[in-house]
C-alpha cells in the first residue's frame, strides 16, 4: 500500500496521524531603549551599525545594565497570558559564534525565567481550545545580516548590521498543546492581539517583530507519547504557518508511512517553493552551555510590583468583546471582528457614545471604513474625517436626510480630504428628496417614459420594476429614498 | 634613598616645588630606565600630557580642592580601557583595539587629577601568576631580573618595586594583584567584589574581579581606593551602599582587634623563610595591642578546584567576543567556521586556550551538574565559613602566598603555576577585601602579610596593613639595584 499512502493528501495523513504543534514566538518589546544599553530600539531605518555603542558592540570591558521598562512589559505580557510571575528570576549566558551575535553569547533566561504556566484559549471552527504556556522569559535581540546564498557558511561575503542587536526580546514558550494548523495560527493570532492590546509589541510579522518558530511532530491517534519533532523556521505571516505546517504534515506523513523515521532538525520555510527545505545552520549540536549571567544580579519582583502592573493591565480583547455583545446587543461575530484591532473597538464605543445606533456603528466600521483604512493604508484615526466626522456621517443617514449611496460617496471623497458631512450636504444640495409631490410627479413621468417595463412588471416580472426604480433614482441624481420610489411604484402600478 | 609615596609627592605639588608635567616627565624617564625589566607595553604621552596639564590647572584653582591624587603620576594594567589607547590584555588577539570610551575606576582617577603615564604588562587576559603568559614577553621582578614579578598584574607591581611610579592599577580575580605585590615588596590592595566599578575592564571571569591599586603605603592605597570606590551605575554589580570614609578609619590602629589566623593558611607547604616572617609579622601585630585568634577554613582545600571551574567558565564565555569579526586580529579564510579558529588559534596563548577549553568543558551538556553547579556550591560553603570566621574576628591575617619569587621558567607545570594562588584565591571566591604588605626578606625576596577583611570591610583591612607598616621598616625596602626613580631623600 506505500505506492498509494506516497501520495497521500493532507486530510488522508491527519486521519491516521495526529499532529502535535508547539509554538515559539518572540517579539521585540516597544520599549525606547536597548535592553542593556541606551540606544533606541527604534532601529528600522537607521543607515547600518549606527543604532550602537560599545555595549550593544560587545566591545571589550563593558558591562549590561538591564531595562526596567523591559522587564515590566515582560510581566504584564505574562500576566495577560494568565502566567505565575516567581519572586526570583534570574539572566543566564546562552552560548554560540555567529557574526549577528557580538559578545558570543546572549543574555537570555534559563532555568528561573520572569514568568511560568501560564494559557490562552480561543476558539477555532466553535470549539474552544486552551494552549498551555510553558514560560514568557527575556532576553536581547541579535543582530541581521545579509549575504548571498542560503546560509552563511556557503555565502561569498556577509555583511553585519548590529543596530538591532540588544532590542528586548521577549520570548513566549507554548505547549505542544496544538493539534492543527488552524489551531496553530488562531493561536498566533491571539497572541498577537493581546501583545499589541497592552502595548508591548507592534505584532508586525513582516519585520519580523513579531515571529514565530513552529515544533511540529506526528504521532497514532491515541497515543500519548510523542514523535521526532522538527523545528520549522522563516515563517513571516500567518498564511506562511499555517501552509508550512500542512507541508510538515504531510510530508512527515508520508515518510512514516513508508516506515521511514523522521530527521530531528532545523527546517525552513521557503514561501517561493511552498516547502520547507532542511536547514545546516549555527552550530551542528546545540550545546548552549548556559550559565548564570554574572554581570547582572538575580532578580528579585516584589509582590508589589507584580500587583501594580496587574493592575495597570488594559481590557484584553476577548473581555472586550464580550462586554461589547453584553452592552450593546452585538452578535459575536461582530463583537470579534470588532475588537481585532484596539483601535476599532475604541472608534466603535466612540460612535456609539456620540449617538450612533450600535449596529449602524459596527456596520459602518467594519464595512466601508475598514475597506478605505485597508486602500488608503490610513486608520480612520489618523483620516482627515475621524472619528467625529464619521459621526456626524453616520447620523446623517439614520435621520434620513441623505441616503446611503450618498454617504458612501461622501465617505470616500472625505475620509482622507476631511470637511463636515453636514456642512457639504447644505453647500452641494445632496439631501434626499423628500418632497411628496415631487417624488410622485418623477414617477408618473417615469411611468409614462418606460412602457416596455411597466408592461413587463404588470406580466409578473417582478425585476423590471428595478429600472423603474432606477429611472427615477437618476432624475434625482440618486438623491431619492430608494425604499420610498419603491413603495410609490408599486402603490402607482397596482391601480 | 626611598621613593616619595603619594602623599609627599601631593605635598611638593601643593607648595608648589614640582610640577604635574615635571612628574610625569620624571616617571616616563624612571620606567624608560628600567625597561630591561620589560614592565611597560606602551606610554600613553599624549594622554599623559592633556591630563598633566588638566591637574595643573585644577591644583591652580585651588590647591585646597585639588585631592591627593592630582598632579600624581601612575600606571595600569593592559586591561583597562582608555578612549584612545591601545589595550591588549597582553594579547595578540588584541593588538592594535583601540577604545572608544574609558572605564570608570579610571575616569574617576582622570577627574581627580592623577595622570597616566604608561600601561603595564601583564599575563594575558589575566590569566597567570608569573607574567610570563604575556604574548609581548615576560616582566623582571626589580629584586632580581631573573625572577618573574608575580601575575597577573606584574607590570603594575613592578613598575612600583622600582620606584617608578607611586601607584599603579592592577586586577586580581585570584590573587592577581596581592601575590605580585607580595613578590615585589609593595603594597597592593584587592577592594571588595562591586565597590570598584568593573565597566571598563577586560573580563576575565566577571564574579571574581576586582580592580585595585598597588602603592608603596597604605595611606597611598587608601587614597587610590577612595577615588576609584563607589556605585556605578554602568556596573550593575557595584554596591550602592556609600564608601565609608577610609582616611579616618585607617589611622585608629589595631589595639583592641581581634586577628583571626586561619589554620589552613599556616599549614605545610609554605616556605620555611615565609613562615619566619609571617609569624613575625603576627607577633608585632600583637605587640601593637591586637589580638590573635586561631580560626579555622575547612573549605580551603576545595578552593582552587572550585576557582578552576569558575574562573574557565566564565573566561570561555567573556572571550568569545574576540572572534576576529569587529576588532582586534581578524585572520581572512574562506568559511566562516575557519576564519573563527584561525584567528581564536593564532591570536590566544597556550594558557588562554587551556582555560577556554576547561571552561567550555565545564559548562557542556551533562557536565554542568557534575562541575559548575557543584562549584558554586562549594564557593557558597567558602563564603559562609568566612562569614562566620568574621563573626568572631575583625580581620584574618596571613601569608600572601606560600613562596617568594621564583625564578623565570621555573613553574612550567600548569598545576604548580596554579598552587602560588591557594592563599589569595578563596578571598576572591567569597568576594572579600584583601591586601599584601611588605613583611620581610626570604632568601634575600620580600615576603608579603595578607590581611582579609569582610565584605565591605575595606577600611578594616587597610587599618590593620597600615598599623603593622608604621610599626615596621620593610615597606620602605628597596630592590638593591634599582634606581630610584622620583626620589628625593626622604
Amino acid at each position: 500500500m506505500t505506492s498509494t499512502s506516497a501520495v497521500s493528501t493532507l486530510d488522508q495523513v491527519m486521519e491516521r496521524w495526529e499532529p502535535v504543534i508547539g509554538l515559539e514566538v518572540h517579539g521585540q518589546l516597544l520599549t525606547r531603549s536597548k535592553m542593556f544599553c541606551g540606544c533606541s530600539a527604534d532601529y528600522i531605518g537607521s543607515p547600518p551599525n549606527s543604532n550602537t555603542c560599545p555595549v550593544c558592540l560587545g566591545l571589550p570591558g563593558v558591562l549590561p545594565v538591564m531595562n526596567r521598562v523591559a522587564v515590566e512589559y515582560t510581566v504584564r505580557s505574562a500576566l495577560a497570558l494568565n502566567c505565575e510571575i516567581p519572586e526570583h528570576s534570574k539572566f543566564d549566558r546562552k552560548n554560540y559564534f555567529y557574526p549577528d551575535l557580538p559578545k558570543g553569547y546572549q543574555i537570555s533566561q534559563w532555568d528561573m525565567p520572569l514568568s511560568l504556566n501560564g494559557h490562552l484559549t480561543f476558539t477555532v471552527d466553535g470549539e474552544e481550545v486552551r494552549c498551555g504556556i510553558t514560560r514568557v522569559h527575556l532576553e536581547e535581540d541579535t543582530g541581521t545580516l545579509q549575504h548571498a546564498g542560503d546560509i552563511l557558511q556557503q555565502a561569498r561575503s556577509s555583511v553585519v548590521d548590529l543596530n538591532r542587536a540588544g532590542v528586548p526580546l521577549m520570548e513566549i514558550v507554548g505547549e505542544p498543546d496544538l493539534r492543527t494548523p488552524a489551531q496553530a495560527r488562531e493561536y498566533l493570532v491571539r497572541l498577537r492581539q493581546i501583545l499589541v492590546y497592552i502595548g508591548v509589541n507592534d505584532g508586525n510579522l513582516e519585520q519580523g517583530s513579531f515571529r514565530c518558530d513552529a515544533n511540529i511532530s506526528l504521532r497514532k491517534h491515541g497515543d500519548t507519547g510523542l514523535g521526532v519533532k522538527v523545528e520549522v523556521k522563516n515563517m513571516n505571516s500567518f498564511r506562511a504557518v499555517h501552509r508550512a505546517l500542512e507541508f510538515e504534515i504531510v510530508r512527515q506523513g508520508r515518510l512514516l508511512d513508508q516506515g521511514q523515521t523522521i530527521a530531528q532538525e532545523t527546517r525552513g520555510w521557503v514561501e517561493a517553493k511552498g516547502a520547507t527545505i532542511s536547514q545546516r545552520s549555527k552550530e551542528y549540536a546545540h550545546d548552549y552551555r548556559y550559565f548564570p549571567e554574572p554581570d547582572l544580579p538575580p532578580l528579585r519582583l516584589s509582590a508589589e510590583f507584580v500587583d501594580r502592573v496587574r493592575a495597570g493591565l488594559p481590557e484584553l480583547p476577548q473581555q472586550l468583546a464580550e462586554r461589547l455583545q453584553r452592552e450593546h446587543g452585538l452578535s459575536a461575530y461582530d463583537a470579534a471582528n470588532l475588537t481585532a484591532e484596539r483601535e476599532d473597538a475604541r472608534a466603535f464605543e466612540a460612535l456609539v457614545a456620540a449617538g450612533v445606533p450600535a449596529k449602524a456603528a459596527a456596520n459602518w466600521l467594519m464595512g466601508e471604513v475598514a475597506r478605505l483604512a485597508r486602500e488608503t493604508h490610513t486608520p480612520l484615526q489618523g483620516s482627515g474625517l475621524g472619528l467625529e466626522g464619521l459621526a456626524s456621517l453616520v447620523k446623517l443617514v439614520e435621520a434620513g436626510s441623505i441616503n446611503g449611496s450618498t454617504a458612501k460617496e461622501l465617505l470616500e471623497e472625505l475620509y482622507l480630504a476631511g470637511g463636515d458631512p453636514a456642512a457639504v450636504v447644505r453647500e452641494r444640495g445632496l439631501g434626499q428628496v423628500s418632497d411628496q409631490a415631487e417624488l410622485e410627479r418623477l414617477v408618473d413621468a417615469v411611468i409614462a417614459e418606460n412602457p416596455a417595463a411597466v408592461a413587463d412588471f404588470q406580466g409578473g416580472k417582478e425585476q423590471a420594476l428595478q429600472r423603474l426604480v432606477g429611472g427615477v433614482m437618476k432624475a434625482t441624481s440618486g438623491r431619492a429614498d430608494a425604499r420610498v420610489v419603491t413603495g410609490l411604484l408599486r402603490e402607482r402600478l397596482a391601480r | 634613598m626611598s621613593p616619595e609615596t603619594v602623599g609627599g609627592l601631593g605635598a611638593r605639588l601643593r607648595r608648589g616645588e614640582t610640577t604635574p608635567a615635571e612628574l610625569a616627565a620624571q616617571a616616563r624617564g624612571a620606567l624608560q630606565s628600567i625597561e630591561d625589566l620589560h614592565p611597560v607595553l606602551r606610554y600613553t604621552d599624549a594622554l599623559t600630557e592633556r591630563q598633566a596639564g588638566r591637574a595643573a590647572r585644577m591644583l591652580a584653582e585651588s590647591p585646597e580642592r585639588a585631592g591627593p591624587l592630582c598632579g600624581i603620576p601612575f600606571a595600569y594594567k593592559d586591561v583597562l580601557c582608555v578612549e584612545g589607547v591601545e589595550t591588549s590584555a597582553g594579547s595578540r588577539i588584541l593588538e592594535g583595539f583601540i577604545p572608544p570610551y574609558t572605564g570608570t575606576a579610571i575616569q574617576r582617577l582622570l577627574d581627580a587629577g592623577a595622570v597616566p603615564i604608561a600601561v603595564t604588562n601583564c599575563d594575558e587576559f589575566a590569566m597567570g601568576s608569573s607574567n610570563e603568559n604575556s604574548a609581548f614577553g615576560p616582566v623582571g621582578n626589580p629584586w632580581d631580573p631573573s625572577r618573574v614579578p608575580g601575575g597577573s598584574s606584574g607590570g603594575s607591581a613592578a613598575v612600583v618595586s622600582a620606584g617608578a611610579v607611586p601607584f599603579s592599577l592592577g586586577t586580581d580575580t585570584g590573587g592577581s594583584i596581592r601575590q605580585p605585590a607580595s613578590f615585589c615588596g609593595v603594597a597592593g590592595f584587592k577592594p571588595t567584589y562591586g565597590r570598584v566599578s568593573r565597566y571598563g575592564l577586560i573580563a576575565f571571569a566577571s564574579s571574581l574581579d576586582q580592580i585595585g591599586p598597588f602603592t608603596r603605603s597604605v595611606e597611598d592605597a587608601a587614597h587610590v581606593f577612595t577615588a576609584m570606590a563607589g556605585h556605578d551605575p554602568r556596573d550593575s554589580t557595584t554596591s550602592p551602599l556609600p564608601v565609608e570614609p577610609v582616611a579616618t578609619q585607617v589611622a585608629r590602629g589595631v589595639a583592641g582587634m581581634r586577628l583571626g589566623v586561619p589554620r589552613e593558611y599556616m599549614a605545610e607547604g609554605l616556605e620555611p623563610g615565609v613562615r619566619a616572617a609571617v609569624l613575625a609579622a603576627l607577633a608585632e601585630l600583637e605587640k601593637l595591642g591586637a589580638t590573635l585568634v586561631e580560626v579555622s577554613l575547612p573549605s580551603t582545600e576545595a578552593a582552587l578546584s572550585t576557582y578552576y571551574i569558575i574562573a574557565p567558565a566564565e573566561c570561555s564565555a567573556n572571550l568569545a567576543r574576540m572572534d576576529g569579526v569587529r576588532f582586534g586580529l581578524h585572520v581572512d579564510r574562506k568559511s566562516l567556521t575557519d576564519t573563527y579558529l584561525e584567528t581564536r588559534g593564532q591570536g590566544f596563548g597556550p594558557e588562554v586556550k587551556r582555560r577556554i577549553m576547561l571552561g567550555t568543558y565545564a559548562l557542556s551538556s551533562g557536565y554542568y551538574d557534575a562541575y559548575y553547579r557543584q562549584a558554586q556550591k562549594v564557593r557558597t560553603l567558602i563564603a559562609e565559613e568566612f562569614d562566620r570566621a568574621f563573626e568572631s574576628v575583625d580581620a584574618l591575617v596571613c601569608p600572601t602566598s606560600p613562596i617568594v619569587a621564583f625564578p623565570k621558567g621555573d613553574k612550567s607545570d600548569p598545576l604548580s603555576m596554579y598552587l602560588c594562588d591557594v592563599l589569595t584565591i578563596p578571598v576572591n571566591l567569597a568576594g572579600l577585601p584583601g591586601i599584601s604588605i611588605p613583611c620581610g626578606l626570604s632568601q634575600g625576596l620580600p615576603v608579603g602579610l595578607q590581611v582579609i577583611g569582610p565584605r565591605l570591610g575595606d577600611a578594616q583591612v587597610l587599618r590593620v596593613a597600615h598599623a603593622y607598616e608604621a610599626a615596621t621598616a620593610w615597606h620602605a625596602q628597596m630592590p638593591p639595584s634599582s634606581p630610584t626613580a622620583t626620589g628625593t631623600p626622604s
